[in-house]
């Protein structure tokens, strides 16, 4: 399960590695951390911003610990991604092995394929997909993308991607 | 009454339209102020030469019969160079390798100290730099209007209408013939092949229309914008560009399941210009069909404004032409 976290740290020295202790006490991998140390809050702590995943059994281990360790949790998301976009594909997709395609944004764990679908109108010719991403934010989108574009590049496919990404 | 002469170099649909424009608004011209003497014409053969000013309706017919302008065996550049007049209507091919016979054009028109209004992208695109600085040096007037969008003010709405405001991005859609063939694949459910064969047939894309479907046109237009308007000093080889010609009727239906269209976009910001078939929402104002042109240009004071036009066609063309020739004279 992908877990998005926001806490505040007190503003004293090996806070950040306080908390991120408990994620990797419970085996978490860390996605992303985002330290706004100019976003001070009114109560002069400072924001983080966290992402990664972890067995849903130890996600309320790792709030008790952190809590115990006398950081606030803020809020907790579960839900995985943020961002949802879309890109269509043209070329010799299955051919160029889509498996791996996949996999490879997959693997970033920060963004995923979670719907494709594939038009393949005769041998030879080339086919289009229509690939569903998610990922954890525009950012990650947006670097979603680019890696499709650099493994289209290799494999001769054509990415047609949404405007305004960049 | 300020009495300009003026050339007109190269009479296509683009150098046609212009005589025909300047026929039907002669009075408004007069009325304020500007009275346009057209002393030469030339086309790739023949020229026209008439100090007291050429008869635009008779050239337009003779063109129209003979597939000649005039008798006389005179280039364009030789007109520029020996013939004295204030304005050079420069409406030659577009040559994006070399900048062509309108890049050799202007720049006798520059050494001359004339003005020049364009409608040829060539030699912008390719030599920016270069000529506005030879157009600086000779205090001549250097307009191009007509290169970028057609009918649509692009250039002229940047920097003379949103003037103070600092352009931030723009993107849209500048091929009236890229937006046909896609925009009938979607509708047919045909292959680009088809389609393009339609829009040949229907003169909406040339014989050889690697310009267009390549994205090299959209590519050039670009170049203008972002040096004109984002003050860049970038060349046509700067735009990654791909063009409309891998495109499928299938991707086509799959992007319209997910509710989007499929555009040809150029776009130009602080880090790139870029021209590349787009996923474009179908209720986004960037989604125009047909041979329509649109841009979006955001603005820091003014935020996003979007312009929707022809871009393309021998008046609307010859509009834009006007337009530069009303500025520079009006005052
Ligand atoms: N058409 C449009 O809607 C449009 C829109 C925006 C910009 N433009 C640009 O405007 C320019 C003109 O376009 P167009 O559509 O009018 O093209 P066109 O119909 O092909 O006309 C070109 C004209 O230039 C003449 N010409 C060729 N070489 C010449 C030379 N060395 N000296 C003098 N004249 C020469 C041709 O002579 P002949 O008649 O003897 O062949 C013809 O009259 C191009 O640069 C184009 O990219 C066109």
């Amino acid at each position: 399960m992908r877990v998005s976290m926001d806490l505040e740290l007190k503003d004293i020295p090996g806070q950040l590695v306080l908390a991120l202790k408990p994620v990797s006490e419970f085996k978490g991998n860390l996605i992303s951390v985002v330290h706004h140390h100019e976003k001070k809050t009114p109560r002069g702590k400072i924001p983080v911003h966290l992402v990664f995943e972890i067995k849903p059994d130890h996600l309320d281990n790792i709030i008790s610990l952190l809590e115990e360790s006398g950081i606030s949790v803020v809020s907790v998301d579960e839900k995985r991604y943020l961002e949802h976009g879309a890109v269509i594909l043209i070329g010799h997709i299955v051919h160029t092995d889509i498996k791996d395609t996949i996999d490879k944004v997959d693997n970033t764990g920060y963004a995923e394929i979670v719907d494709l679908n594939l038009s393949m109108p005769r041998v030879n010719r080339p086919s289009s997909a229509s690939l569903k991403i998610d990922a954890v934010s525009k950012q990650h989108m947006s670097a979603a993308i680019e890696l499709l574009k650099s493994i289209a590049k290799e494999k001769d496919l054509l990415v047609i991607e949404p405007i305004g990404i960049n | 009454m300020k009495t300009i002469r003026a050339s007109i170099i190269g009479f296509g649909a683009v150098g046609r339209g212009v005589a025909q424009v300047l026929l039907d608004k002669n009075d408004y011209l007069q009325s304020i102020g500007i009275d346009m003497r057209i002393v030469a014409i030339a086309d790739s053969k023949t020229a026209l030469v008439d100090h007291q000013g050429v008869d635009l309706e008779s050239a337009l017919s003779r063109k129209k019969e003979t597939g000649t302008v005039g008798s006389e065996i005179m280039s364009g550049t030789e007109i520029i160079r020996t013939l004295d007049h204030e304005l050079v209507i420069e409406t030659t091919p577009t040559d994006i390798d070399t900048g062509g016979v309108g890049l050799i054009n202007m720049m006798a028109a520059f050494e001359r100290c004339m003005d020049v209004v364009t409608s040829n992208k060539g030699p912008l695109a390719l030599k920016y730099g270069e000529v506005i600085a030879a157009a600086k040096k000779s205090g001549s007037h250097c307009r191009f209007e007509a290169t970028v969008g057609g009918a649509m003010p692009v250039i002229n709405l940047a920097c003379d209408v949103l003037a103070g405001n600092r352009m931030i991005s723009m993107e849209g859609i500048f091929n009236g013939t890229c937006n046909y063939i896609l925009s009938r694949m979607m509708e047919e459910q045909a292959p680009y092949e088809q389609m393009l064969a339609e829009a040949q047939e229907l003169g909406i894309a040339e014989k050889d229309p690697t310009y267009d479907v390549e994205g090299i046109d959209t590519a050039s237009k670009l170049v203008i914008v972002a040096n004109s308007i984002f003050g860049m000093n970038a060349s046509y080889r700067d735009v990654t560009v791909t063009g409309i010609t891998r495109i499928t009727p299938e991707a086509l239906s799959l992007a319209n399941a997910d509710g989007f269209a499929i555009k040809l976009i150029g776009e130009v910001n602080d880090s790139r210009i870029n021209v590349a078939p787009k996923l474009v929402p179908l209720s986004h104002p960037l989604a125009v069909g047909g041979t329509l042109n649109v841009f979006s240009v955001q603005t820091d004071l003014a935020g996003p404004i979007t312009i929707t036009g022809k871009g393309a066609g021998s008046i609307e063309t010859a509009s834009a032409i006007l337009s530069d020739i009303i500025n520079i004279y009006k005052n």
